[in-house]
């Protein structure tokens, strides 16, 4: 047996190009570097930390489902209307089945089981009737997001009253009186879905349909399952992350993750992942959510004021994704992107 | 040309008709393949040529005729595609056989991973089969190309092969190549006659389907040349060169030519 020889340099850079979540790592290590440079006050003390751990969490589940989907070739803007209506299920049970730990676990059932319920059906439009997704999970946004504010009236619940109960502490209390525990709960659900991804079955067939459906059929992989499930998950995930979300502000209000949708999908392509589908990096997604959930607080610590928040994410955002797309094909390089530019075309046409 | 299996054919096909309604698709054709012959099937568009695969890989069934498959007698009824695979053949594709992002091992094992009781894949057993599989069944040696290579940076000739391989190893007895070496150059049509070679080596049978009479020629034991639904010519590769049967092929185009007329 031969095996062609490979330079030592050749072969730890390729071996470093397998680990994707590179560069996005070290998009986030930069930008933490400069926010400690320009407000070293707010940044080298843990306070300012911990409020990410805890803010962050949340829309962490979202865009690790939504890894998912889009790994799948898919999409799905309807999650932000589970924040919403699973935050309702969990507070109006709680309030009205006398605010105990029994009223919390059959609230806790019914957001995971009502955002189960809201994937299944975008599950069944997607994969049954063939339904683009992007098209059935806007009209589901819509819907249930509609149907959340006509149960509540328009009005916001108060849980005041969970704090400190034992699934409070469970799920959004403090470790040592200082980590918040939801930042567990996000990193063990990055780990489990890591594997999900990349071990499961389950995964394996997420990247085959989104990367050739054909071939996951003539291979026998079952596309309608597998599309009603992972929809279901991410309505499961997202059921989660509103769990998270309204017992963190322990109150409800009618419009709660509303302004989730863009910053929970840049975060997943800040990662790394594709919209072109295949393939989907769950480390990258992890550090695209603490970039994205870093960015406001630190833009505003900085001095320069909040009105770059914005102008900040999107060049950040930018930059993540130019970083990767050249890092990940050979094919194109920070060269061409002046060489074949429309604006340079004619100074180089003499050559 | 039985070898040491326990049937002469690996596919045989009596008196079998097939009707579209009432489209005469294909008329009391015999066919049979070799349990180690690779049959070199030849033919104009609408000749018959995927009627006839899609009887035997059980996507239609035979609308009348006897059907058998390595010796046992097929219901046509309760045949499908998934009985048909389970039965030994694999159908290789041009162009929808491998995923291009995903590495060559998942390649190798999606449809059928090793996993255990909770759908987790045992990937250090999965890569050991694929490596044995690209080593040994395929024959990809220095040449680059490892269990952990993406699909989208082989050639067009090396993924038939690593398509050809993967139906070798899950025990399939007759591989049906549907145009394998269309869109290829000739260095890469090379390969893939050298993958189809292995095949006969592997004691398998094979229906190798193409446009290109030279590229069936090199390959294939025998000829099976249908017309509108009828076998017009069953050669075997003794009894005529490829010049001779190109003019074959060529006189009888003519001569519906004439008729027509």
């Amino acid at each position: 047996m031969t095996e062609i020889k490979k330079h030592p340099f050749t072969q730890i850079y390729s071996n470093i190009k397998k680990f994707k979540a590179l560069p996005v790592m070290g998009v986030y290590l930069i930008l933490i570097t400069v926010f400690i440079i320009l407000s070293p006050k707010v940044f080298t003390r843990p306070f300012i930390y911990m409020s990410f751990l805890q803010t962050i969490p949340p829309q962490l589940v979202l865009a690790l489902g939504l890894t998912l989907i889009i790994t799948a070739g898919e999409i799905d803007l309807s999650f932000s209307a589970v924040i919403a209506f699973s935050g309702f299920l969990f507070s109006f049970i709680y309030k009205n089945f006398g605010e105990n730990d029994f009223a919390a676990l059959m609230g806790i059932v019914a957001a995971l089981g009502g955002g189960a319920f809201v994937g299944y059906i975008n599950g069944l439009l997607v994969a049954r009737l063939k339904v683009p997704s992007i098209m059935a999970t806007l009209a589901a946004q819509f819907f249930w997001n509609g149907l959340t504010v006509l149960l509540c009236g328009g009005l916001s619940l108060n849980i005041k009253s969970i704090r400190g109960t034992f699934f409070h502490s469970l799920f959004v209390g403090r470790l040592f009186d200082l980590i918040p525990v939801q930042a567990f709960w996000a990193i063990g659900l990055t780990v489990f879905l890591w594997f999900i991804l990349n071990r499961h079955r389950f995964g394996e067939a997420l990247m085959f349909i989104g990367d050739n459906p054909e071939v996951a059929r003539v291979m026998g992989v079952n596309i309608e399952n597998t599309k009603i499930k992972l929809f279901t998950l991410q309505g499961l995930l997202a059921g989660f992350a509103a769990l998270l979300l309204t017992l963190e502000m322990i109150n409800f209000w009618s419009n709660q993750g509303s302004g989730y949708l863009l910053p929970v999908m840049a975060a997943v392509f800040i990662g790394g992942t594709s919209i072109a589908g295949g393939e989907g990096i769950m480390v990258g997604t992890f550090f695209g959510a603490f970039i994205i959930g870093s960015l406001e607080a630190g833009v505003v610590a900085t001095g320069i004021g909040g009105y770059w928040v914005r102008l900040t994410t999107g060049l950040v955002m930018a930059g993540s994704i130019i970083l990767n797309n050249v890092l990940k094909n050979e094919k194109i390089s920070f060269k061409d992107f002046f060489r074949k530019s429309v604006f340079t075309k004619g100074l180089n046409k003499g050559k | 040309m039985a070898l040491n299996t326990e049937y002469e054919f690996a596919v045989k096909i009596e008196k079998c008709c097939k009707y579209y309604g009432h489209i005469h698709a294909l008329k009391e054709i015999d066919f049979e393949v070799g349990s180690n012959e690779v049959v070199g099937l030849i033919g104009d568009n609408g000749a018959g040529k995927s009627s006839l695969i899609k009887i035997i890989t059980g996507v239609y069934p035979p609308t009348s005729g006897n059907f058998y498959i390595k010796g046992k007698k097929i219901d046509p009824r309760s045949f499908s595609v998934k009985q048909a695979q389970n039965m030994g053949i694999a159908t290789v594709y041009q162009d929808r056989s491998l995923a291009e992002k995903q590495d060559l091992w998942r390649n190798f094992f999606i449809g059928r991973q090793i996993t255990n009781a909770f759908g987790f894949i045992n990937v250090k057993k999965e890569k050991a089969i694929a490596k044995e599989i690209l080593l040994n069944t395929i024959g990809f040696r220095g040449v680059g190309i490892t269990v952990d290579s993406k699909v989208s940076t082989l050639s067009g000739g090396e993924r038939q092969g690593i398509a050809i391989g993967r139906a070798m190893y899950f025990d399939s007895d007759l591989i049906i190549l549907d145009e394998p070496t269309v869109a290829l150059s000739l260095k890469e049509i090379k390969k893939v006659i050298n993958f189809v070679e292995k095949i006969k080596e592997n004691n398998k049978a094979s229906i190798f389907i193409s446009h290109n009479i030279a590229d069936v020629y090199s390959v294939s034991d025998r000829f099976v040349v249908l017309d509108r639904g009828e076998v017009v010519g069953n050669i075997p590769k003794s009894d005529i060169s490829l010049k001779d049967l190109n003019t074959f092929l060529l006189d009888y185009a003519h001569r519906l030519k004439d008729e027509d007329k």
